[in-house]
């Protein structure tokens, strides 16, 4: 049954084309919870954004019975301790700890040093891509015997890393970088497989063509020069 | 659970451990305080760590934990049944006390250890500037947290007191650099007060470090360019 007491206004302040924004509504969507989902212009923000989320002014923001939280790892733990069906981080302290290791990791190490391919070209591109694959190796030793960065079934940090398997793996298409090449990472590769398995997944990702025409608008915006 | 191996590695001078340490006191646990030398890592740091190769790494039964506040809400949740509760008890609560950690990390602290790293008088006032805007936000956090009690976290010291409070003795020895008073009664008189609680809190007096020890050790690692 689902928790009606706990499902009861429950709003998504988000971006269509934003992996912080979908982990949200994957989470949302594997525990049945239903909600409102107001798509934010991010380049001209509006003053209800601005009002729920004053400190750092980003999506995606949930409210839940008119209480914002944002940042989307927390709003994430925030999801899985109300709706307590299908959790997503696993019982155990330990396990959980380590989700959390990870998840961070692929917020703050290999987001963060991928973007750091923008306006770059020639040897410090190269740099970035090899950065960015060294940081990629540690979730491919995760993976190993695994059939989801979670174990068995989708979890959070698989969740968190729908960053890498559907906007890193993208955006090489368009930039004509493989920075996450099959004979290199096999594991990431049977992993992102696995996860278009899923139905929730399917659903929850932005949509392939639409997303890559984005993301190519995007690059030629910041100056990302395709090869 | 007592009685299990506990082992930090850390150092006397880090932030960082210091907050595994107030929360390992607040449970009472018996650990094992591996201090590690200035200027060089451990065989067991590196082999514990091999992502970050950073302290604090917390050692429990042989598993290792890294990220201070990650190590801080294992430490609760491994030991939940003994000494008061780091995180608060409703998700709500949790939501807003990691995100305010999470500030403080992200934000706070770059400008606070960016006026270390100014280069010149314009440099230092800006960050100067920041960090007086940044801690505007938490004094409001705080009384929006407290809600008229002593910590953030209500009667007893918690999880975002850990977070904030282990900066204490750097941003005391900050202030004295800078020759500027951030915490006062008249800009920020609940953090203030809330200041001197947290510093004479019997889980946290034993580990503050002294100021002029720690003031003697940030010029060791924030060198001043000879005149």
């Amino acid at each position: 049954m689902a928790e009606r007491s706990n499902s009861e206004e429950v709003k998504l302040l988000g971006m269509w084309a934003s992996p912080f924004s979908r982990r949200i509504e994957i989470a949302l969507t594997l525990k049945g919870v239903s909600y409102e989902f107001l798509e934010q212009d991010i380049t001209n923000k509006s003053s209800l954004l601005l009002q729920l989320n004053p400190v750092n002014k980003m999506i995606p923001v949930l409210v839940h019975n008119g209480k914002p939280i944002s940042e989307s790892l927390v709003i994430l733990e925030y999801i899985d301790e109300t709706w307590r069906d299908n959790p997503i981080l696993p019982q155990d302290p330990y396990e959980r700890t380590m989700a959390r290791f990870w998840s961070k990791f692929v917020d703050e190490q290999i987001y963060v040093t991928a973007m750091k391919v923008v306006g770059k070209t020639g040897k410090e591109r190269d740099a970035v891509v090899e950065a960015t694959r060294d940081l990629l190796m540690f979730l491919e030793k995760e993976l190993v015997g695994k059939d989801f960065l979670g174990g068995k079934s989708l979890g959070f940090v698989d969740i968190v890393a729908t960053l890498v398997a559907f906007w890193l793996m993208r955006t090489e298409e368009i930039v004509g970088v493989k920075v996450v090449p099959v004979e290199k990472f096999p594991e990431i590769h049977r992993w992102v497989k696995n996860l278009l398995g899923n139905d929730v997944i399917k659903k929850c990702i932005p949509p392939e063509d639409e997303h890559l025409k984005y993301i190519r608008a995007r690059m030629e915006k910041l100056n990302i020069k395709s090869a | 659970m007592a009685t299990e191996d506990v082992k930090l590695i850390g150092s006397w001078a880090s932030v960082y451990v210091m907050r595994a340490r107030i929360a390992l006191h607040l449970k009472s646990i018996s650990y094992e305080f591996l201090q590690e030398t200035f200027g060089s890592k451990s065989e067991l740091l590196l082999k514990s760590n091999p992502v970050h190769k950073k302290m604090p790494v917390l050692i429990h039964a042989d598993k290792p934990v890294c990220e201070s506040n990650i190590i801080v809400q294992y430490i609760d949740e491994a030991w939940n049944s003994s000494g008061p509760s780091i995180l608060p008890s409703h998700p709500y609560d949790r939501a807003i006390a990691r995100f305010w950690a999470a500030y403080i990390d992200d934000q706070w602290f770059i400008s606070l250890r960016s006026i270390l790293t100014a280069q010149g008088e314009e440099e230092k006032k800006a960050a100067i500037a920041q960090v007086e805007e940044r801690t505007e936000l938490l004094e409001k956090a705080f009384n929006d947290c407290s809600k008229g009690k002593p910590f953030f976290n209500g009667d007893h010291i918690g999880y975002l007191d850990i977070a904030l409070g282990s900066f204490l003795g750097w941003w005391r020895v900050v202030e004295l650099d800078a020759n500027h008073k951030f915490l006062d009664e008249t800009k920020t008189p609940s953090l203030a007060k809330w200041a001197e609680r947290f510093c004479d809190d019997p889980t946290v007096k034993p580990i503050m470090p002294e100021i002029t020890k720690l003031a003697e050790f940030a010029r060791k690692l924030f060198p001043k360019p000879q005149a």
